[in-house]
């Protein structure tokens, strides 16, 4: 009879503990519940999403490999590919917001360097409630010194990320990790156990009683408002160490260089549960798996325990016995901990021993883990205030005539101020890669890496994530189209051809139809802009429950985008100005009336989240992406800047304050058109009248809309009509928020 | 002939490879040095570069010094190669005696990467030999333990003896008298909070490294009665 009260504890429900019955057609005994839960918990299994992830076009020529493995492969051609990956830590992070961040960090480099990559590249979207609460502004400094304190000491630079803050966040904030990687193309390896009698051989950290099941107990379930049992999950959060980390990618990368391994598999979310039996059942094989050899980091521990736990800094990698001897002076030399622990069986089984030919302790179909999960077509209805929503127009907002203090306070909003606060603390020029730091558009690299052979000429990428939870709280297919358009512009206008998408989906608690409507819609939405945009996603990770006390998070898909950039001989555009430059704005005109509906201004300085968003047209923004490409690799483009938060206003006024540089700008319709946040809009600097005009006329023929808006001039920006600020008023806005909110 | 630069890879270290692009940039060979080596291998200059040596472990450095390398290191110093310890090196350099004085937390507790401008002051050290002394170079610094502190005796010796090799013009993080770099007596072991070889190519905003990553090279396979 199987203990139900205990599978409920590990967070099963009846349906579920059924349905292992039926598939191991017995009553399963704890350790094997146990395994289950972790496998079939909402982190591991997407049992609510996965029903919707299939409509999301994840093929292109230069795909090598697609979701569903530890990161997604791209090839960039010249024999290098890229691996690109994006994960959540957003409750680990909630509870203990410096281990949270730092083990996020940790975790994602591994899924990059298991499949051979040299990780380059880090980038950080996070999301908090207002930073003048403490608990926030606790989070926010906690989570800023984790990404610091691990990524730097592990070496691999933090090339940019986002901060944009809400009240939704506050008590479930977003700390999402981006990471990228380079590889030779032959050197790609999948987490795979093939031949029978190959050994299983862990690698690193020894294994704890730290974060057991975190992927259910914490990644599964949102928060209460009862402190007491929130305090209780932070022993469910894993503590990381950067050092045994840069250790385990330089010994797994030569272990890989040297061809000494026929699979490597981190150990995540769900620890050794989940690495031993993905990689049994990815390779068609099976796997005993012998307790009393893992090496514990204290004693007494359960065998449930060591199969569950959340430890860091290990990997499994499965050798040949005649490779053995080489992988663990390898390891030696690196002063990493290598030892066997389990062996390829062809029986199919992954089989818990107490040690090797020992007692069974658990015996299940490896693949029933992973293929029989559950799957939830769960219920989806659109929030029952949508219409009045939709029909509450901003319209009915007070305009300023002079728009030139609700431009000082967006500047100072946290969402848009400079976020040097953040990125300086990163280590973000490692391995001389960074032409353009954070705080661009997009962080832009030289395509080369330690280990990998150089590309042919002097390719570069270009580096993107984005999201906005304001948009997509309005329409979520449409905002996650937004996000999507404006990653992808954001890599056009440092010149890159689009390569490939990686999303992290958080959403609030799928249990909510209207949580589940949301995610539904976000898929259509990213789904038809990647159509658009020739987007292939290549991995992406559903994070849900993100929930606090009842109240779901607004819908917030994050993507990362990559670009490839053909010839990197000279830094691409930046965000600024040049001394008689000419403003042009692409993808639309600024002299017809646009709607301030789902703007930070309608939301940050009246309140108001309501109306329809400005409709986006995708076929526009895919021309307008072509365009810019070929304008920055015409150097036609002498500094470029996306309209996003804050609008057109904000747009010209970040090109201001980077350049030191005035401007004057005429022919905006009004206040509402200043701030309005349309999609697919970028602003560009050209050097001079003719060149704008040379422009005007290649978006003509291109088919997207266009408008010179002004003239680089003078101290202030002046928007006819509308504003009139010296430029040194805007960048003490700008740059002064954060710093006074944060230590 | 090309000079040869060993650079020494403790576990932990991360900046071995762009120190190795930089100066092979410059038409030198570079060779990684694994830390459980006992030999240079007839290295010309040896570089310790930047990253977290043995994870920064009781303090930045603090291990480093026993690694096997070091008594290589040591005794290359003596004869008086030229050796320079950049960021987490120089740390390493003031641990293993080499080098007076210590690094310390940032003033603002801050971890800090970010361009800053040096001056260069010394003109006879390995790292600036025959660089006008007042040059002023835009170089990243990147670094949590960067406030360079010295007993005031120690201090003013330093000054004396010419044994400042770059000072910051602007200074970032608390550092006695903007100290950014110092030398030994001898001038031939050098140590420097800025990352030299992260201005080294035009596309990565500043060449201004490769004024010091050059005079490094002319010191290499020079006698070291010269730097004196």
């Amino acid at each position: 009879m199987t203990d139900r009260p205990l599978a409920r504890s590990l967070g099963l429900t009846d349906d579920e503990v059924d349905r292992i019955e039926a598939v191991l057609e017995r009553d399963p005994n704890h350790l094997e519940l146990a395994m289950f839960s972790v496998m079939w918990s909402e982190h591991c299994s997407y049992k609510s999403s996965s029903i919707h992830l299939g409509r999301l076009p994840t093929e292109a020529p230069h795909v090598l490999v697609g979701p569903g493995e530890g990161a997604g492969i791209v090839d960039c051609g010249g024999g290098v590919a890229l691996a690109v990956r994006i994960e959540s830590h957003n409750h680990p992070s909630a509870i203990e917001p410096y281990q949270g961040a730092a083990t996020g960090v940790g975790g994602i480099l591994r899924d990059i360097f298991s499949m051979g990559a040299r990780p380059i590249a880090v980038m950080d979207p996070l999301r908090f409630g207002p930073l003048d609460d403490p608990r926030s502004r606790w989070i926010a400094e906690g989570v800023v010194a984790g990404i610091s304190g691990y990524g730097n000491a592990v070496g691999v630079p933090t090339v940019g990320g986002e901060l944009q803050v809400d009240p939704c966040y506050a008590g479930n904030p977003l700390v999402n990790v981006l990471a990228l990687g380079l590889l030779p193309v032959e050197r790609l390896v999948l987490g795979r156990a093939s031949g029978v009698g190959n050994l299983a051989v862990l690698l690193g950290s020894t294994t704890g009683r730290d974060g057991i099941g975190g992927v259910s107990v914490l990644a599964s379930a949102g928060f209460s408002a009862d402190e007491e049992v929130e305090a209780a999950k932070r022993p469910n959060v894993q503590v990381g160490d950067p050092f045994e980390e840069k250790r385990l990618i330089e010994a797994c990368l030569e272990l890989l260089e040297r061809g000494l391994a026929v699979g490597v598999q981190d150990l995540g979310g769900a620890g050794l549960t989940c690495a031993t039996s993905e990689t049994a059942s990815k390779g068609g094989a099976g796997m005993d798996v012998w307790v009393a050899a893992v090496p514990q980091r204290e004693p007494g521990m359960l065998p449930v325990e060591v199969m569950t736990s959340e430890s860091q800094e290990r990997m499994l990698a499965i050798v040949t016995p005649d490779d053995l001897a080489a992988v663990l002076d390898l390891a030696d030399r690196w002063d990493v901990r290598a030892t066997v622990v389990g062996e390829v069986t062809g029986t199919g089984r992954l089989r818990i021993l107490d040690r090797q030919a020992g007692e069974v302790l658990a015996d299940v179909p490896a693949a029933s883990l992973e293929e029989d999960k559950p799957q939830y077509a769960r219920p989806r209805q659109p929030p029952a205030d949508r219409a009045d929503r939709l029909a509450d127009d901003p319209a009915r907002l007070p305009l300023p005539t002079d728009c030139g203090p609700d431009l000082l306070a967006l500047l100072a909003h946290p969402s848009i101020a400079d976020t040097t606060w953040v990125h300086r603390q990163y280590d973000s020029q490692l391995f001389l890669n960074t032409v353009v730091a954070p705080g661009a558009d997009a962080a832009v690299l030289r395509l080369k890496a330690p280990g990998v052979p150089a590309a042919d000429g002097s390719k570069g990428i270009a580096l993107t994530t984005d999201g906005n939870g304001r948009w997509c709280s309005l329409d979520p297919r449409q905002g996650t189209a937004m996000v999507v358009v404006e990653a992808a512009l954001n890599i056009a206008t440092a010149g890159a051809r689009p390569l490939c998408l990686v999303n992290n989906l958080n959403f609030g608690n799928p249990e909510h139809p209207e949580v589940m409507w949301q995610l539904s819609e976000a898929i259509d939405g990213m789904a038809e802009a990647c159509l658009a945009l020739d987007l292939p996603v290549v991995g992406g990770n559903v994070s849900l429950y993100n929930e606090s006390q009842g109240r779901d998070i607004d819908p917030t898909p994050i993507v990362g985008v990559v670009g490839l950039i053909d010839e990197l001989d000279v830094p691409p555009p930046a965000v600024e100005l040049v001394e008689g430059g000419v403003l042009v704005l692409l993808g639309g005109r600024a002299d017809r009336a646009a709607s301030v509906a789902g703007s930070l201004w309608a939301d940050h300085l009246h309140g108001h989240r309501s109306g329809q968003l400005s409709p986006l047209d995708l076929a526009r923004a895919a021309r307008l992406g072509r365009l810019l490409v070929e304008l920055v690799a015409d150097g036609l483009v002498f500094g470029a800047h996306d309209v996003s938060d804050g609008g057109l206003g904000v747009c010209l006024a970040e090109l201001c304050i980077a350049s030191g540089l005035g401007a004057r700008v005429i022919e905006v319709a009004d206040a509402s058109t200043l701030f309005s946040e349309a999609g697919g809009r970028v602003v560009v600097c050209a050097d001079g009248d003719g060149a704008a005009a040379g422009i005007a006329r290649r978006a003509l023929a291109a088919g997207v809309s266009h408008q010179i808006l002004g003239t680089v001039e003078g101290a202030s920006l002046a928007v006819e009509d509308l504003v009139s600020v010296p430029v040194l008023e805007l960048d003490a806005a700008w740059r002064g928020a954060l710093p006074s909110l944060l230590r | 002939m090309a000079a040869t630069v060993g650079i020494v890879v403790f576990p932990g270290s991360n900046c071995e490879h762009d120190v190795a692009e930089a100066v092979t940039r410059l038409g030198a060979t570079a060779r990684l040095v694994f830390h459980k080596e006992t030999s240079l291998a007839g290295a010309d200059a040896v570089v310790l570069p930047g990253g977290f040596a043995h994870g920064d472990a009781l303090r930045p450095g603090a291990i480093a010094r026993f690694s096997p390398v070091m008594a290589a290191v040591e005794a290359f110093a003596a004869e008086g190669g030229p050796v320079v310890g950049i960021c987490n090196g120089f740390q390493v350099l003031c641990e293993a005696g080499l080098l007076p004085g210590a690094l310390q937390k940032n003033r603002g507790l801050a971890f800090l990467c970010q361009e800053v401008e040096l001056v260069t002051v010394s003109e006879r050290s390995a790292l600036t030999a025959d660089v006008p002394s007042g040059t002023c170079l835009r170089v990243p610094i990147n670094h949590f333990e960067g406030c360079y502190t010295a007993a005031p005796e120690v201090l003013a010796g330093l000054h004396e003896r010419d044994q400042v090799v770059v000072r910051y013009a602007d200074n970032p993080n608390g550092s006695a008298g903007d100290i950014a770099g110092v030398s030994n007596e001898a001038g031939n072991v050098v140590g420097l909070m800025p990352h030299p070889e992260r201005a080294s190519h035009e596309l990565l905003g500043s060449e201004d490294g490769n004024v010091l990553l050059t005079a490094l090279l002319k010191s290499a396979g020079r006698p070291a009665a010269a730097l004196r």
